[in-house]
């Protein structure tokens, strides 16, 4: 459930849902099916009313904010549509930033690497506002890679980027799951983007209604259509 | 148009209540000023107008010298006890009373040490015996010439009652008392205003007040019925001649309380200075609010246009938000005015004591004040923003970046500009190249200076503001912090430069005082030839004095080679108003204070000579026999044959002429009022002060101090007053920490997302905290550096101008400018405070979604 009394909106509903290590699962669903909703509970950015979140071997549900960002700074790692990167900062800066507030030092090899994935090497120095959206998305792919977390949440990484651009963050990510194990959760609505993904979940009406493993564009549009319900208006 | 202007008022309310806050305070001091001394000056009149109650006319001598407020109470001259006949006999008089009332009757309390007032007179007089007025509280009338009658608030603040045996210090040395009643005063008062006041029997008075028998210096006349008091007025100034003042009662209240007024206006306008300064910070403040409000409405404003505002109409909806916040503020702080103007008020009449205070009123010019300074200062402030929010094209609704960063180069040049212009008018008016606007030239030339400064302060806010935080960079919140405070140089600079303000004022006077003090301390170790000094802290409008037998005795004692007192008054020289001073001793004077003769000879004086300060002599003319008129406070005008004249001496600046001995009879105090000895050689100090002290048993006024302690006290007095100087500058760095809790508290709303997504990634609440509280310290920081910068510059520039005035040392006071540094770090840690606690309680989820 979410909010309470007169503005009580039941955004999700006896979801239980599992997303196993090292895959790429994509959340889908119609605006207002609950889909960021369920992936803001799971990263501890929301909290639910019933029931119990579970990250790895820590359960987020009771957490308090300390736990939370603890949660946050060593076993989650976002990626959010509006890059939300920091002005002030180098993409190098950016990307380094989790592990210097948990005071962490980087991989030196696996940080060589994730640059070298994301290609930006010689973007290093600039800050974001020299950036193009790609290249500030994959700043934020590579902020969320870096520090290896147990899993990144995506919420709509291709939202705000064409489809080309929106091509190399997706493809970049899937192979960060397939070459180096990461687990990754995205929320989307677009079915070329959940098409990239090793397993879709479908959500409607705060509940899930449906499952592909091995998803196409085509099997997912499809399923979209058969679950074509009236589209609601929630927060 | 105007509705939208609302709505988006009333959205920010929050935001625009801190800069409102400025205004309010601003305002407050300028109201506050006004009701102070309306309110004041209409107590005095009341106090006067009942003091003065029972007098239909009065009859005085004309004064041999006019002296205002500031200088000390007037003297009245005595006139024959025989006049008191003539008024008698004027038709229409039922009643008329000879009247001896002086200032400078010093009651000696139960603690050894003299009664003093802190201002109103310590009156001296004859008991007139019980009127509507006056009533005896207990004991009895002064029927003897050692008996005395004192009024409560002495007796209180002496800690005496009737019975006791006291001292009493008057025109000669002190005597001893029985105090045989104890009065006080219609309506339950223990005092008039605070004034002290001791009667003795009439003879005793006239003895010791007027210095001779026989003579009043008033007559109180009471008309008969159905005489009216001007009338008898004019008849009884027939009667008595030309060398009378015939004045009603009412008069005589108007002028008794005009003096007090006068002082009154002086004290309003150092006040209204210091509101100014407020004012100025304030300008700042209000001028950073608003062009943060525009960038961050940019989109909103963007739309307007798209949809078909004018840029006029965008001006006019910015101007209306701050004629609406600078109605609002001047309103409160006119009510803040009031409150504080009467809590003042309060304050100064109960530690003065026995006053009623008259209601509190609103003058008109507190309103006036109010509402003038808080609309222009805040429509002034706002009209920069507003005019580069109309130019905000209307295509900025679609794009995505609110804030292009504009160069530097225009805002540095009119910087340059104003910096310079401000240079010249201070090297105008301390070089005293601005005719008669000294004061106003060397006041302007700071103003545009601290303007000036304010415009480059973005270009060096760059560079310093890097150095500042680079003590941070080791931690990461620390250098988030320190990257924020860079990101708008022109947002960190004007909070930066509010601050400097306050601080650079603090400095540049602390650099005067203590560069003046240490010169003074200097030039009185090299000049002031004397190993023990006589004086006492001045706490009133009378300097404290001694009897002279002190330093006839002080020469008995052995080793003891020179005591010289030091007698000083104001006296009328020829045409002019100047400071005379006498010895007791002329002969030691040059030795004393290392004085040189220009011409003549300075190392005797006979009766009817005349010594004066070489720049005098330049002023008046004057040359070796050339003849000068002097009035002093009482007798009749003296000639004076100049016989020498000494070069002037920094130290001994302030006497302008030196009178015979016998001249100090004269004078208002006729007693010394410093004293110094000259030991022989390899005499020990230590043996002969103790002795001194013994001498100075009754005159408890002074005390003998060595030199270096006399130096100490008298540049002492410097630190109160920059103590005092530094409170009134507190509300300025007040205003301009409110501005930096404004600048932060909108740049955290501006930042709600970047925030967001920092807790989002793992920044506990605590390094948010730390990292807003870096960016308040290294503004307040950055600020308070420029303003000792400035400051130190500023005082520079001022002692060298005072170069030839004696003041040759500049004396750059470290250790305070690290710590004004030191408390600027506080302040920012206090600014951040409320900002940080806002920012780490940014919901997470709800920052993300923000837009």
């Amino acid at each position: 459930m979410y909010g309470s009394g007169e503005a009580q909106v039941i955004a999700l509903r006896g979801v239980s849902a599992e997303f196993e290590r090292g895959r790429f699962t994509a959340i889908m669903g119609p605006s207002g099916s609950g889909k960021s909703t369920l992936m803001h509970c799971l990263a501890g950015l929301d909290t639910v009313t019933r029931g119990t979140v579970q990250v790895g071997d820590t359960t987020v549900t009771g957490l308090g904010d300390a736990g939370l960002t603890k949660l946050r700074r060593d076993k989650v790692g976002f990626i959010f549509q509006q890059f939300n990167l920091l002005p002030t900062l180098t993409a190098k800066e950016n990307i380094l930033l989790p592990l210097s507030i948990a005071g962490r030092k980087p991989d030196q090899a696996w940080y060589d690497i994730v640059i070298d994935t994301v290609g930006l090497r010689d973007r290093l120095g600039h800050r974001p506002a020299q950036l193009s959206g790609g290249q500030q998305q994959r700043v934020a792919c590579a902020r969320a890679l870096v520090a290896r977390p147990e899993v990144i949440f995506a919420d709509e990484p291709t939202g705000n980027l064409d489809s080309r651009a929106g091509a190399e963050v997706l493809n970049f990510l899937r192979n960060s799951v397939r070459e180096h194990g990461q687990t990754i959760v995205m929320v989307t609505h677009d079915p070329t983007a959940a098409a990239y993904a090793d397993r879709v979940v479908f959500l409607a009406d705060g509940q899930i209604v449906s499952e592909l493993i091995e998803p196409t564009a085509e099997t997912v549009l499809d399923t979209m259509k058969k679950l074509d319900t009236p589209a609601e208006v929630a927060g | 148009m105007f509705r939208a202007t609302l709505k988006s008022l009333l959205a920010r309310k929050v935001r625009l209540i801190l800069s409102g806050m400025a205004v309010v305070l601003g305002v407050m001091f300028v109201s506050g000023a006004f009701v102070l001394t309306d309110t004041l000056g209409r107590t005095f009149d009341q106090i006067f107008a009942e003091a003065y109650e029972d007098v239909d006319v009065s009859v005085a001598a004309k004064p041999k010298l006019a002296v205002n407020e500031m200088e000390g109470e007037q003297v009245q001259a005595p006139f024959p006890a025989a006049t008191l006949e003539t008024v008698r006999a004027v038709p229409g008089v039922a009643e008329a009373t000879g009247v001896v009332a002086a200032d400078g009757a010093l009651m000696i309390g139960s603690n050894g040490k003299v009664v003093t007032s802190f201002g109103p007179p310590q009156l001296g007089g004859n008991w007139l015996g019980e009127s509507d007025l006056v009533q005896l509280r207990e004991g009895r009338e002064p029927r003897a010439d050692d008996e005395i009658v004192i009024n409560k608030g002495l007796a209180t603040a002496g800690k005496v009652a009737v019975g006791d045996r006291v001292g009493v210090l008057t025109l000669g040395p002190r005597e001893d008392f029985t105090i045989v009643g104890v009065f006080g005063y219609s309506g339950d008062r223990d005092s008039i205003g605070g004034a002290n006041e001791v009667m003795f029997t009439t003879p005793a008075a006239q003895r010791l007040m007027l210095g001779e028998p026989d003579v009043f210096n008033n007559i109180v006349v009471t008309a008969a019925s159905g005489v009216s008091d001007e009338s008898l007025r004019d008849a009884v100034a027939a009667a008595v001649g030309d060398d009378y003042v015939a004045r009603t009662g009412a008069q005589l209240s108007a002028d008794a309380a005009a003096g007090l007024k006068e002082a009154l206006s002086f004290f309003n306008r150092i006040l209204l200075g210091f509101a100014a300064v407020a004012l100025l910070v304030g300008t700042f403040l209000i001028l950073n609010t608003f062009s943060i409000i525009v960038a961050q409405r940019t989109r909103e404003l963007a739309l307007l246009r798209a949809v078909g505002a004018s840029g006029k109409q965008v001006i006019g909806s910015v101007v209306l938000e701050a004629i609406a916040i600078g109605l609002i503020a001047s309103v409160l702080g006119l009510a803040a005015g009031i409150g504080v103007g009467a809590l003042l008020a309060y304050l100064f009449s109960t530690v003065a004591g026995g006053m009623t205070l008259a209601g509190v009123g609103v003058p008109a010019s507190a309103v006036i004040g109010a509402f003038g300074v808080g609309l222009v200062i805040t429509i002034l402030a706002a009209l920069l923003p507003a005019l580069r929010a109309a130019r905000i094209p209307p295509i900025a609704a679609m794009q995505d970046v609110a804030t292009p960063d504009r160069p530097l180069t225009k805002v540095t040049v009119a910087g340059a500009l104003v910096t310079a212009a401000g240079a010249t008018l201070l090297f105008l008016g301390l070089g005293g190249h601005a005719g008669g606007n000294t004061l106003a030239t060397i006041l302007g030339g700071v103003l545009f200076a601290f303007i000036g400064v304010a415009l480059l302060t973005p270009l060096i806010s760059k560079p310093v503001v890097a150095a500042l935080g680079a003590v941070f960079s080791g931690w990461v919140p620390g250098k988030l912090g320190r990257l924020n405070s860079g990101r708008n140089p022109r947002r960190t600079a004007i909070t930066a430069a509010a601050l400097m303000v306050g601080i650079a004022l603090v400095t540049g006077i602390t650099v005067i005082l203590d560069s003046a003090k240490s010169s003074i301390s200097d030039l009185a170790q090299d000049t002031v030839k004397a190993e023990l000094v006589i004086s006492g802290v001045q706490s009133g409008p009378r300097p404290p004095s001694f009897d002279p037998s002190v330093l006839a005795e002080a020469k008995k004692i052995p080793g003891v080679r020179i005591a010289d007192g030091q007698y000083g008054d104001m006296a009328m020289v020829g045409d002019q108003h100047l400071f005379v001073g006498a010895m007791t001793d002329p002969a030691a004077m040059r030795q004393v204070y290392s004085l040189e003769p220009t011409a003549g000879d300075i190392d005797r004086l006979a009766p009817g000579q005349t010594l004066v300060s070489s720049g005098t002599a330049q002023a008046q003319g004057l040359s070796i026999g050339s003849t000068v008129s002097v009035q002093l406070a009482r007798g009749e005008a003296q000639t004076y044959t100049v016989t020498g004249i000494f070069e002037d001496s920094p130290l001994f600046a302030g006497v302008s002429m030196v009178l015979p001995t016998e001249a100090a009879r004269d004078f208002t105090v006729p007693k010394p009022i410093q004293g110094f000895i000259q030991l022989d050689p390899g005499t020990p100090v230590a043996d002969v002060q103790p002795r001194i002290e013994a001498l100075l048993a009754d005159s408890p006024e002074v005390s003998v101090a060595n030199l270096d302690a006399f130096i100490e006290q008298q540049t002492g007095q410097l630190d109160s007053l920059l103590m005092m100087i530094r409170i009134l500058l507190a509300l300025a760095i007040v205003i301009a920490v409110l501005g930096i809790v404004n600048t932060l508290a909108l740049s955290v709303l501006e930042r709600t997302r970047e925030l967001g997504l920092l807790r989002a990634i793992g920044l506990r609440r605590s390094q948010t905290m730390g990292m807003i509280t870096v960016e308040a310290v290294v503004i307040s920081v950055f600020g308070a550096l420029l303003g000792v910068v400035v400051g130190a510059g500023l005082g520079a520039a001022v002692v060298e101008a005072l170069r030839d005035e004696g003041i040759n040392k500049l004396v750059l006071p470290w250790g305070q400018m690290g710590v004004f540094l030191g408390l600027a770090a506080l302040i920012g840690v206090i600014a951040a405070l409320v900002p940080a606690i806002r920012a780490a309680r940014i919901n997470v989820l709800g920052a993300i979604a923000h837009d």
